[in-house]
């Protein structure tokens, strides 16, 4: 099962043409339900997004509902999504809601704002073991952030306004 | 003016990179406690060292580790090592961490730790603590207060019952005992410290 998603998920990013991309099967199943599916994963299951290696650049944003410097960004990530569509830019957000969460707030803030980015959750507790690997300089706060291309793999522990994340994404363009 | 707002945010959150590593002598401070007193480590003269826990109101990693907290005061306090909470949020950014909140939080889990505000900011940076909750595990040495773990509480957020590995415990036994801590430095995603 999870496979199978994981090549489909690939498949999307990788081709260019895709009219609005990471249109998930399983969400669209019910064309009546207006309910969100959540990709709830654990870290080994999210790892491949962090090494995608193809033409585009990859904005990897570590975020969660309760987090406030997170929500006044996200607005950036989703618009730099829109507005750099065209150069291969690929928006993934990766919230860290706690489980009892997922119903109450995660799926109603997605719904509320629309969010167009593509969606993952992350529920592994056993934190110390993966955090390392998102990065070695990451000492585990949030917001946190990857750029990444197939060359190279920038990693913040920090806020962004959009001018800063446009500069920072630009880096990887050129 | 959010734009420059956010913009010092952004670099006041991440152009320090100071703060302790292991074996370095961590500072002493005078903070106001929920019982209006000054509390600093030094007051504490039959401790053989502490758990200074940099934790807040507001997060609810913070939140999920309250319990444990105060077991660990029960546990380590009488064996010498008393747990002791620092509230390091800017409160005008989150009200929820203000002295009252803290008094009233205090009050209804019943702390019996010190749970102080890093008033002005001063004391979280020299830490170099990024997040609620993170954990110093010091030791009294006649050198000073030496830092001998940095981290988190242990391997589970979620469920208290889950936990493989409890760190800050694991840590302090050693000390106890004589020995060298085996994990000296985790992590564990927190809330970033309100600036």
């Amino acid at each position: 099962m999870k496979p199978i998603i994981l090549i489909l998920v690939l498949f999307v990013f990788s081709c260019k043409e895709a009219p609005t991309e990471i249109v998930e099967v399983n969400e669209t199943i019910d064309e009546n339900s207006k309910g969100i599916e959540l990709e709830i994963k654990d870290y080994v299951d999210i790892e491949p997004y962090l090494n995608i290696k193809d033409d585009n650049v990859y904005v990897v944003n570590f975020w969660a509902t309760w987090c406030a410097p997170c929500v006044k960004e996200l607005p950036f990530f989703e618009q730099l999504g829109k507005n750099f569509k065209d150069n291969n830019v690929k928006v993934v957000l990766i919230s860290l809601d706690f489980p009892n969460h997922y119903e109450s707030k995660l799926i109603p803030f997605i719904e509320k704002n629309k969010l167009q980015s593509k969606i993952l959750v992350l529920d592994d507790p056993d934190m110390n073991s993966w955090i390392p690997k998102v990065s070695a300089d990451w000492e585990g706060a949030i917001p946190a952030t990857i750029i990444y291309n197939k060359d190279k793999k920038q990693f913040y522990e920090q806020s962004f306004t959009y001018e800063e994340l446009k500069t920072e994404v630009n880096k990887f363009l050129n | 003016m959010l734009v420059a707002i956010l913009g010092l945010f952004a670099f006041t959150t991440t152009n320090y990179s100071g703060g302790y590593d292991i074996g370095d002598v961590a500072t002493d401070f005078k903070l106001e406690n929920i019982d209006g007193k000054m509390v600093s480590l030094s007051d504490f003269k039959d401790a053989k060292g502490f758990i200074v826990i940099f934790t807040c109101n507001t997060c609810p990693y913070a939140v999920a580790y309250e319990d444990r907290v105060e077991a660990l005061n029960k546990k380590y306090a009488s064996k010498g090592y008393p747990v002791v909470a620092i509230m390091p949020n800017n409160t005008d950014v989150k009200p929820g961490d203000n002295m009252d909140a803290m008094k009233a939080r205090a009050k209804s889990k019943g702390f019996t730790f010190p749970y102080l505000m890093d008033k002005g900011q001063k004391i979280y940076p020299q830490y170099g603590a990024t997040k609620t909750p993170h954990v110093y595990v010091l030791e009294k040495t006649s050198k000073g207060n030496i830092v001998k773990y940095i981290g988190a509480i242990d391997d589970n957020y979620k469920d208290a019952n889950a936990v493989n590995q409890k760190y800050v415990e694991d840590a302090v036994d050693a000390l106890l005992a004589g020995e060298e801590v085996k994990e000296p430095k985790t992590r564990a995603i927190g809330c970033s410290i309100k600036v």
